[in-house]
């Protein structure tokens, strides 16, 4: 059986150092990942390859919805349907957050900028900030600026959204109000990949955990077993440190 | 007041006045022509250095180099005393104009390429994520950021052009500097001579305060 998200042997190496030492996973269409472990184990340069925001091994085969994951056209295509929210925002900071939501619709895919407003005032206000539509990104908080770049993300109807971090680089009292809505998300069946720390949030949403660790997968299945009975010494390490700091 | 009848004559000035005006109306849209080429291939090159395959890319620096190590009036004699010779005649209009553009093309190109340089990576990685193109991302995401960064540098290089304008003057080009010597012979006055150098302050002194006053409030923002 292969998923919807389908990785094959995946390889990525920084010149002698082994990023990703041949990972296959296979995600299925609707499910909600939570890829878990320690910084430098790989869980990040996992997912920046799945939009190819990382090249990888020419060995590898990494496809979604049965396009592979290549150059030119193909990857373009693959980009279109996979959207993806950073640790960082990034939004763009010289537009309106309006404008971030709209600027993809409109140039890849060419919707008139009368039907992206609509669409944009309906996704900031599902993810609860339409009153600040006009304002720039600079003046949001990181909380709201996180929403707007998951609006933007979802303008573009992706099948699959990646997550890097998303709540890493927000102030702890900013954490909350995005993970609402990265739940929220995860009910409407959108399939979810998420790197995160949030041990609270990949237990209660997740449909399954995945502990990374140098660059390898060690150890998956639900949260319920993972975060409570693994069976593998590295990840109760891993746990043991989150769980007990 | 032996002075001013020889350095402000007002008779001389009003004779020369015309001639003066001619000469500015030239100066400004040599200035102009060439800073608006300047730009569009000053743009072209960065691109070229920054994103095209490996050969271009080094031919590419090795212009820019070149372009800003040439003393623009060795160029400028060049092209209009020496290429004649392999059979390629041109105005002094043009000959100005193409060597003005072909030097000002290269420090434009730096200019715009640490600007693109200076814009962060997650700007770049979010429009790749989003599906936009390559000519996309410029388009829209990095250079409005990128220009909004090289607006002091660039007016810099702008004033630098006008102010080389008057080299023209060497290739017969009826400039304001050239319109002013002539004015000084046929008055036997330095009156043109001083008027045109205020015209030059007057034209370029609003542009050197406006960038000192970006400067320091791009510096202020910073902080």
């Amino acid at each position: 059986m292969t998923g919807f998200v389908s990785i094959r042997n995946l390889r990525k190496s920084y010149g002698s150092f082994e990023a990703l030492k041949g990972i296959d996973l296979d995600v299925a269409k609707g499910e909600v990942v939570c890829v878990i472990g320690p910084s430098g184990s790989g869980k990040s340069t996992l997912i920046r390859c799945i939009n190819r925001l990382e090249g990888f091994s020419p060995e590898s085969k990494i496809r979604v919805d049965g396009i592979p994951v290549a150059t030119g056209r193909a990857l373009a295509r693959v980009r279109a349907e996979v959207g993806m929210v950073f640790q960082s925002f990034n939004l763009f900071p010289h537009l309106t957050v309006r404008e971030n939501v709209m600027l993809a619709p409109r140039k890849v895919r060419g919707t008139s900028r009368a039907d992206a407003a609509v669409r944009a005032d309906q996704l900031l206000a599902r993810v609860g900030i339409a009153n600040q539509a006009d304002k720039y990104p600079e003046h949001l908080s990181g909380g709201q600026q996180q929403r707007v770049a998951i609006a933007r993300a979802l303008a573009m109807d992706p099948q699959v959204m990646l997550f890097d971090e998303p709540t890493s680089a927000l102030d702890p009292e900013m954490v909350g109000e995005v993970l609402d809505v990265m739940r929220d998300l995860a009910r409407t069946g959108v399939t979810m990949i998420v790197v995160t720390h949030e041990m609270g949030f990949a237990s209660q949403v997740a449909d399954r955990v995945i502990f990374m660790d140098a660059g390898q997968i060690v150890e998956q299945g639900p949260p319920a077993r993972i975060l409570s009975h693994p069976v593998e010494p590295r990840t109760r390490n891993f746990l043991g440190a989150v769980l007990n700091h | 007041m032996d002075l001013f009848d020889t350095f402000l004559n007002a008779e001389v000035m009003r004779r020369s006045l015309p001639m003066l005006m001619q000469g500015l109306w030239i100066t400004l849209q040599l200035g102009t022509a060439s800073i608006v080429a300047g730009l569009i291939l000053g743009l072209a090159l960065a691109m070229i250095r920054l994103y095209a395959t490996a050969p271009l890319r080094l031919l590419a620096r090795v212009y820019i180099d070149i372009f800003r190590s040439i003393p623009l009036l060795v160029l400028l004699i060049i092209v209009y005393y020496a290429l004649p010779f392999v059979g390629v005649r041109l105005s002094p209009f043009v000959s100005a104009m193409a060597a003005l553009t072909l030097v000002s093309g290269a420090y434009t190109a730096e200019i715009f390429r640490a600007g693109i340089e200076a814009i962060p990576k997650g700007q770049f990685e979010a429009s790749a994520a989003l599906g936009l193109s390559g000519p996309q991302t410029m388009k829209e995401v990095v250079l409005p950021q990128a220009v909004k960064i090289v607006i002091p540098p660039l007016t810099n290089n702008s004033i630098n052009v006008v102010k080389d304008t008057a080299l023209a003057s060497v290739v017969a080009m009826p400039d304001l500097l050239k319109q002013a010597t002539q004015a000084q012979a046929l008055a036997a006055n330095p009156t043109p001579l001083i008027v045109a150098a205020a015209i030059y302050v007057a034209f370029l002194w609003p542009l050197v305060a406006a960038v000192s006053r970006m400067e320091r409030r791009f510096a202020a923002r910073r902080r």
